[in-house]
């Protein structure tokens, strides 16, 4: 998923551009044929949803019959002073710092170690790999068994030591530690994939001669391959970022949000309050600070890390 | 290559074995779980089962109910795929190969659709949706979810058709083939990797979204296999044999497609990463 700006316009016939050329070369047919459907598709549920959202924000509404029902900013103001939504966004950063302090440095050891192209490296990339591939849904009810304490490890451990089972799903506590470890546990290979990548694109010469010039080869990984994979490890932190604030299908089947809300995301926040409920306005007001915590996070940090290091 | 000292080399392995390990085995016990009994699967959650039990599995493959989901899941996957992989390449192709006013500004448009989550409008799709009538309704999930895929699919598919020789359109330019005409005949059949790894990769999104099909399905006979393996959770609360049978079936399947075409996801996560 690139994050630059789009290219300028093709340079491959450079001939006046214009209506009149455009019908004489046929150009134009293709422009009517084959443009509008992506961008009417994309206007109708992509762009009108958002801006519809905006809107949706100010009144209160239950999603029958007319929104009459201005409130201006209350929805926004309930949404600020509320706890749990403060602890679901607390849950996002910890997923992020988890992120950035467990599973990148995670990947990027396994990338490091997994970059050559040997046979036993490709069978440990699949493997890695394929919890990125399962579905969410199925990723969070495996774990679910796992962490039930009637089954799973904890039953297993209960049943050696001869104690009480925990109950690690339903402890406010420790809840969301199973929500880190599945999150771990799922995209850590994700991340490897895109250093990984990096990895064998970084020319060769440049570690050999590292090498010839007697670096270790912690020297060399040091100076060499991790200034040359930089923009990688940026963007991955940006997916990071992304990834974090709109986790939602792992923690529905896992702990549904609870015990007593307290392992909520923001979007499983959006959708047990507002949607289920048919809060509409207070969904949407919802959707509308995520989304401005989305653009805004992945601007700002674009900006700040990856434009400055002029490596995109 | 350097000449690598065996005991950092048995490090090595122990480490990726490890971790290996702790992604297999949640996978395992799975697999293995819906072949045991409540009761072993209780005292042996990882072991192998003492007994072999197939009647789960046979339970759930002769209802209905499962296949339905498949078959819905399959139907609302590949026609996402299709659509956006037909819509996406046509406006990737006007894009890459024509020049027309207020091209740039369409293109950064179309981009503002990877900044944000589709849940962000999801309050607001739901009732978009349900204005076209399209509630309960597998087009009301086709046609998002390809809307959402669209701005991706346009930016590889763009850069991609940018790197087609030119001299090959000035040729057939000549010999009388339209744009539209080339199109089809040229750009599409050079294309095919690049198609897969955007058809690959919308197929991976599709099949396993969850959130858009339990806004838009409330019909059951229309679930998709998420929201079936939900509803079946609910039915079998504590009875794990059958829900780890019934997550075996349904990503047993999907874990050796995405094997066979693991490359092409692989090409759609990394070609923006290390191009930039």
């Amino acid at each position: 998923m690139t994050l630059t700006t789009p290219a300028g316009p093709p340079a491959a016939r450079r001939r006046p551009s214009g209506f009149a050329r455009m019908r004489t070369d046929g150009s134009l047919t293709a422009l009517i044929l084959f443009l509008p459907p992506a961008v009417l598709l994309f206007t109708l549920f992509v762009i009108w949803p958002i801006f519809s959202a905006v809107d949706l924000s100010f009144y209160k509404w239950n999603g029958y019959g007319d929104v009459t029902n201005f409130v201006g900013l209350r929805n926004y103001e309930i949404l600020v002073k509320n706890s749990i939504f403060h602890q679901s966004l607390f849950n996002s950063l910890k997923l992020l710092l988890a992120s950035i302090f467990l599973q990148i440095p995670l990947a990027l050891v396994l990338a490091l170690l997994l970059y050559r192209k040997t046979s036993a490296n490709t069978a440990f990339r699949l493997i890695f790999f394929a919890p990125y591939i399962l579905a969410e849904i199925a990723t969070g009810l495996i774990w679910s068994f796992i962490f039930d304490g009637d089954y799973g490890i904890s039953a297993m451990v209960a049943n050696k030591l001869g104690t009480e089972p925990f109950y690690i799903l339903a402890d406010k506590q420790w809840a969301f530690w199973t929500i880190i470890i599945v999150v771990v546990w799922k995209y850590f290979g994700y991340h490897m994939m895109i250093f990984i990548a990096a990895l064998q694109a970084v020319p060769s010469d440049l570690v050999e001669a590292a090498e010839i010039d007697g670096a270790s080869s912690l020297k060399t990984i040091w100076y060499v391959k991790l200034p040359m994979i930089m923009h990688a490890i940026k963007l991955s932190v940006l997916f990071a970022i992304t990834g974090a604030l709109q986790v939602f299908d792992i923690i529905i089947p896992l702990t549904n949000g609870g015990p007593s809300n307290s392992t909520h995301s923001i979007v499983s926040y959006l959708y047990t309050f507002g949607l289920a409920r048919m809060n509409v306005g207070f969904g949407a007001a919802v959707g509308v600070v995520l989304f401005a915590l989305c653009v805004g996070t992945a601007f700002t940090y674009k900006r700040m890390a990856i434009d400055k290091g002029g490596q995109l | 290559m350097k000449r690598t000292k065996l005991f950092p080399q048995l490090m090595r392995a122990a480490f990726l074995s490890f971790i290996a390990a702790l992604v297999i085995l949640p996978l395992l016990a799975t697999f293995l779980g819906g072949f045991k009994t409540l009761g072993e699967l209780r005292a042996a959650p990882f072991g192998i089962p003492s007994e072999w039990s197939f009647t789960v599995f046979v339970d759930i493959l002769t209802g209905s109910a499962f296949w339905g989901y498949l078959r819905n899941s399959l139907i609302i996957s590949l026609s996402a795929v299709v659509l956006t992989v037909l819509c996406a390449s046509m406006a990737a192709y006007v894009f890459a190969q024509i020049r027309f006013f207020g091209s740039r500004y369409l293109q950064s448009y179309m981009l503002l659709g990877m900044m944000f989550p589709f849940a962000t409008a999801i309050v607001p799709l739901f009732f978009q949706i349900n204005r076209f009538g399209l509630l309960d309704n597998p087009l009301g999930i086709i046609l998002p979810q390809t809307a959402f895929s669209m701005a991706f699919a346009v930016v590889l598919l763009r850069s991609f058709f940018q790197q087609l020789p030119k001299e090959l359109f000035e040729a057939a330019y000549v010999d009388g083939c339209g744009y539209v005409g080339f199109f089809f005949r040229f750009t599409l059949p050079l294309s095919t990797p690049i198609l897969a790894t955007v058809g690959t990769f919308v197929f991976v999104q599709s099949w396993n979204n969850y959130l858009l099909p339990l806004v838009v399905l409330n019909e059951q006979s229309l679930f998709t296999w998420p929201l079936g393996i939900m509803q079946f959770r609910g039915e079998f609360i504590v009875e794990w044999n059958r829900i780890l049978a019934f997550v075996s079936l349904t990503i047993l399947p999907a874990l050796i497609f995405f094997t066979f075409t693991q490359k092409y996801i692989v090409a759609g996560l990394t070609r923006g990463s290390v191009k930039g």
